[in-house]
């Protein structure tokens, strides 16, 4: 999603102000996107001149509705689908790939320290309030946010743990499969990245 | 430091011998503070169940030593180990121990009875931990007509309704959809501040696990890793209460 489309998810027949637009994207994101105005009024001047808002001024200011070509393209948007290219390629990931090339002790380690690490974000959430809870949002969007945030912590966590049976307890078959890597070079953690 | 209400010192478990021997855990040490929260976590077969089993005293380690309250297990009498897994600690296994014939009511009054608490202050108090654990209405039905979710949180009320001191819990969520099992994990974490239980549950869940002070993971029979929760501001604290 992109603010132009958050937008128009928002815009209705009813003329509104750019302001109003703001506040409802952040309280429909549960405070997890923050909007400045500047923003909000570019996005609103591109979708204008695209044909998917209609402008007019009232008492020397703007409001907005959605056009149809601005249903149509909000349709398109809804309709889509997240697509498998590219591959994912997230932090986490990549450095833990990155360890196994260095061989299994230092792969162990590093999963062992980052699985500590996301455990411990996940302990954090349980124990305080969500963020966009203390911010006043409606509870079930904040509820929203906070499940996302936990299953995603337990995504990672699964992994790790995946990534460490794999390392512990290979399966033969995918041994002889594996091309040896050459001189497996381990930096001075943290000197060099 | 207070005494730990649970130590264990090195303890080993080992199935069998020779060239068949299962070494089921290989060496852990773990001190329980009195109200603290651990959570075992680890792969299949690594050694959670069989830690727990000792640390109740359901079975004695190969080498290491199991202590209640600073008191070596291997001490005491056949009595007090009775009295002990009756009134100071509660257990929540993978597999049930609730007794068919009994309605649910009387599944948990029965740690109390056998303690010599009264029928009526044993019914209150039975029917307040099903209401904990969400079962406030069906009190007068059997095991057997209850979900296996249901009758997991039977047994969850069974065992804090008859523990004040520890709760060993393995898996109990093992049963339970994620919004059910996190109502009872959720329950399970009051407990410390409510009741002053320590707890140490075994869980595959991450998310489960995430409640507790401290997470503890387990590897082919060892502790490879702790995972203290940081602290939390103050002001930040969430208060966490019974589901009613
Ligand atoms: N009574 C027994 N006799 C022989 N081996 C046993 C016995 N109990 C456990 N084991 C073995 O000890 C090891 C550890 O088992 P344990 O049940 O403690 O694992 P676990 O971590 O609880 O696994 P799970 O997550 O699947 O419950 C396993 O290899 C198991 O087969
Ligand atoms: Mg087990």
């Amino acid at each position: 999603m992109s603010v132009r489309e958050g937008l128009l998810a928002l815009l209705g027949d009813e003329p509104v102000h750019g302001y109003v637009l703001k506040t409802g994207f952040e309280a429909a994101t549960g405070g997890v996107w923050p909007l400045n105005v500047g923003q909000v009024y570019k996005t609103l001047e591109r979708l204008e001149r695209d044909g998917l808002v209609h402008a007019r001024e009232r008492q020397g200011q703007r409001q907005y509705r959605i056009t149809d070509d601005g249903l149509a393209a909000l349709g398109a948007w809804w309709d889509a689908v997240p697509d498998d290219e590219p591959p994912p390629r997230d932090e986490l990931m990549l450095k833990v790939l990155m360890a196994v090339g260095q061989g299994r002790d230092h792969a162990l380690d590093v999963i062992t320290k980052q699985r500590s690490a996301v455990m411990a974000q996940l302990q954090l959430r349980r124990r305080g309030p969500s963020t966009a809870r203390r911010r006043g949002r409606d509870p079930m969007v904040a509820a929203m946010v906070d499940d996302a945030l936990v299953v995603r912590a337990e995504a990672d966590l699964r992994w790790l743990d995946l990534c460490e049976e794999r390392l512990t307890h290979p399966d033969p078959s995918e041994e002889t499969g594996r091309r040896p890597v050459t001189r497996p070079r381990r930096g001075t953690r943290g000197a060099r990245s | 430091m207070t005494t730990p209400i649970l130590e264990l010192r090195d303890v080993v478990k080992s199935y069998g011998a020779g060239p068949t021997e299962v070494r089921a855990v290989t060496g852990v040490s773990l001190a329980v503070a009195p109200g603290e929260f651990v959570a075992v976590r680890g792969p299949s077969g690594c050694g959670k169940s069989t830690l727990l089993h000792m640390a109740g005293g359901l079975e004695d380690p190969t080498a290491g030593h199991v202590l209640f309250d600073g008191r070596a297990l291997y001490e005491m009498s056949a009595a007090e180990r009775a009295g002990l897994r009756r009134g100071g600690v509660g257990y929540v296994f993978q597999r049930l121990n609730l007794v068919p014939s009994l309605t649910a009511m009387e599944n948990v009054m029965l740690p109390l009875e056998l303690d010599g608490v009264g029928s009526r202050e044993a019914k209150e108090r039975a029917a307040e931990a099903l209401d904990a654990v969400g079962l406030d209405r069906h009190l007068e039905r059997y095991p057997d007509d209850f979900s296996g979710g249901q009758q997991q949180r039977i047994a969850i009320a069974r065992a804090i309704v008859g523990t004040r001191r520890l709760l060993l819990a393995d898996e109990p969520t093992g049963s339970l959809d994620t919004p059910t099992g996190d109502a009872v994990v959720e329950l399970i974490a009051s407990l410390p501040a409510r009741l002053g239980t320590a707890v140490v549950l075994v869980t595959h869940e991450p998310r489960y696990a995430a409640w507790a002070d401290r997470v503890v993971s387990m590897r082919d029979g060892c502790v490879v890793d702790t995972t203290v929760a940081p602290p939390v501001r103050k002001s930040a604290r969430r208060t966490v209460g019974a589901r009613r």
